[in-house]
């Protein structure tokens, strides 16, 4: 690891990619799954997002919901950056040449986009999630971890308020609203539990070889619940319970429509191997 | 860009704005030492009229203009692209948002204005009627289309009505910007595989016709364009800025190794100009009229977004509203 990179100077992809050419250094292997996880997320997320520009109720949610796709697009590049210099790969052979088993995102990230309810639900448990993640990662031992989760933590604070606003909207406008987000509630709560499960990687690779490298999502449940149940409680809205969903997109399983939404996301680029943009 | 395509600001009447001998001659003066008129000012009702109808049809063309770009944000080929595309989009629904705010300041609300656009009522820029299917439309959309719009709007950023030219001078900027990101993608495409480079010379050649056409119809078939320049809302003939904008092209073509495709364009060494061939307006008309490839694709979207989220607005708006009684009934307690 270059002693080079530190927090504020590797916030680009670009800045990561040429410091770690630099220093010659590479993410360790257990770290780069680590940071292709967080990538993952962010990078789904922001093409599902991307999907509301010009479709949005109105357009100061156009630039909302956009906003929010190219911070997390932002995060997505500094992720994969990262994570491919383990394998000699850069941001764009992740995302573009990889298949469907290949994907390390939680499957909450790749959930279609529904209505605006299920969209502004599925984001109000992905911020608060990647809140409480982020403000921890900061303090990571990996200084290209801490540094990229030191700028994403102050965009995914500015997430969490859009969504929480939204969700008082929704649950305290009017009959419809409220109906259709408790509805949302129930659609996408059951993928929130895969957030905040321990798993091989974790356990034994990253905290005990690596310790402090990573956040283990078992910790950040509590707060989570706290946070998010506030919200819910001041909106009048339920905290869904019960139903889980098996998950499993951390060992590359993934929902119905993964698949075309990487069918189209790859396209141009698979059609012309090797050309540069 | 939308003025160009012909709006008719009627004669120069008083109107029921009413208006003394003396307002009206105020008016007159500030218009002849280029001032600015502001909100609060008098003005001619086919001035004001006018203005509306102007800057509407602009912003209504940033709003659709989102869509042809819009296309390729799911698939665009590198990460950075995809991140530089749904800037550019957004920052497009931001210059609608703008320039709605300067017309409001004239007396017309936005949902209003809204309204006639998705009922198919208000013009938009034509250019955003044609269809966007490769990625190096991307590029020629950048280039040519936010370049002739550059061309159009820099003048107005000192248009006599003072929000619509202060709304330009912040556009301005960022269509600039749009610009350099469209010749670089296209110079990324020239730079390429053979079949990379096809895509961008094929893409140009669709689009660079219609960017022309932009300025709108020849002087002499645009009678309409002599008031607005009166009014200061319109600063150069169509025809001007057609030529300008072709000077500044060839080039920029000639750095990207893209043949434009118009054999008569020269350089006229008496005019320190470059000669250029006939268009097609035929076609031209054609999209005026609505039948180009996407008039009916872009209101129907536009249509479909705004109606989908009636809900999501109403919620709002009743919650809001709650907000409003509680915090007027705290205040009822305290007193
Ligand atoms: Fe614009
Ligand atoms: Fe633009």
């Amino acid at each position: 690891m270059s002693q080079k990179i530190t927090m504020g100077a590797a916030l680009t992809p670009e800045k990561i990619a040429e410091q770690l050419a630099d220093g010659g250094a590479v993410a360790p292997a257990s770290v780069a799954e680590y940071a292709l996880r967080l990538g993952d997320d962010a990078l789904i997320l922001s093409q599902r997002l991307g999907w509301w520009i010009a479709r949005a109720p109105e357009i100061e949610e156009d630039i909302a919901l956009g906003n929010i796709a190219l911070d997390l697009i932002g995060h997505a590049r500094s992720f994969l950056t990262y994570a491919g210099s383990a394998w000699g790969k850069s941001e764009d052979d992740l995302a573009y040449f990889r298949d469907e088993p290949d994907w390390r995102c939680a499957q909450i990230f790749e959930l279609a986009n529904g209505d605006f309810a299920h969209t502004i639900v599925r984001q109000f448990a992905v911020s608060f999630f990647q809140f409480e993640l982020y403000s921890r990662l900061v303090d990571s031992s990996d200084p290209v971890l801490a540094a990229i989760a030191a700028k994403a933590v102050k965009e995914v604070d500015y997430h969490r308020d859009h969504s929480a606003q939204w969700m008082l909207r929704l649950g305290q406008g009017t009959e419809e609203s409220r109906r259709r987000v408790q509805v949302a509630l129930t659609d996408v709560w059951p993928y929130v539990d895969e957030l905040f499960r321990d798993d091989g990687l974790i356990d034994d690779v990253l905290i005990d070889d690596l310790d402090g490298v990573a956040v283990r999502p078992t910790t950040l449940r509590e707060p989570f619940d706290e946070l998010v149940g506030r919200v819910l409680g001041q909106a009048d809205l339920e905290v869904p319970t019960g139903a889980v969903a098996r998950g499993g997109g951390r060992d590359g399983v993934h929902t119905g429509g993964f698949g075309v939404l990487l069918a189209e996301m790859q396209v141009l680029a698979r059609q012309y191997p090797g050309a540069t943009w | 860009m939308s003025l160009a395509e012909g709006t008719a600001p009627g004669r120069m009447d008083r109107g029921a704005a009413g208006g003394d001998d003396a307002e009206m001659a105020r008016f007159d003066e500030i218009m002849a030492a280029d001032g600015r008129i502001e909100p609060t000012d008098w003005m001619p009702d086919a001035y004001r009229r006018a203005l509306v109808r102007q800057i509407s049809q602009h912003a209504h063309s940033e709003i659709i203009g989102m869509q042809p770009e819009g296309n390729w944000i799911g698939r665009a080929p590198s990460l950075k692209r995809k991140a530089i595309l749904m800037a550019k989009v957004q920052d497009e629904a931001g210059h609608g948002l703008y320039l709605y705010s300067a017309a409001q300041t004239l007396g017309t609300d936005r949902d209003t204005m809204f309204e006639q656009l998705i009922t198919g009522k208000a013009r938009y820029s034509s250019i955003f009627n044609y269809f966007t299917p490769t990625w190096a439309d991307m590029g020629s959309i950048g280039w040519l289309v936010d370049g002739a719009a550059i061309c159009n709007q820099v003048p107005l950023c000192r248009a006599s009505y003072g929000p619509y030219g202060r709304a330009m001078v912040r556009i301005c900027k960022e269509e600039s910007f749009h610009q350099r990101q469209g010749f670089e993608i296209l110079l990324a495409l020239m730079r390429g595989t053979d079949a990379q480079r096809e895509m961008a010379q094929e893409s140009v050649n669709r689009w660079y016709g219609p960017a022309l056409m932009m300025f709108g119809p020849p002087d002499a078939d645009s009678p309409n364009s002599q008031q607005s320049m009166a009014w200061n809302i319109k600063r150069f003939s169509n025809d001007e800025l057609r030529q300008r904008f072709v000077d500044m092209l060839v080039p920029q073509a000639e750095v990207l190794g893209i043949t434009l495709p118009d054999p008569a364009i020269a350089w006229n060494e008496e005019r320190q100009s470059y000669d250029l061939g006939d268009l097609d307006w035929t076609e031209f008309h054609e999209v005026l009229a609505g039948r180009g490839q996407a008039n009916a694709e872009r209101i129907e979207r536009r249509r479909e977004a705004h109606e989908g989220g009636e809900w999501v607005r109403e919620a709002a708006r009743a919650y809001a509203r709650k907000q409003a009684e509680a915090a007027d009934a705290a205040e009822a307690q305290v007193a």
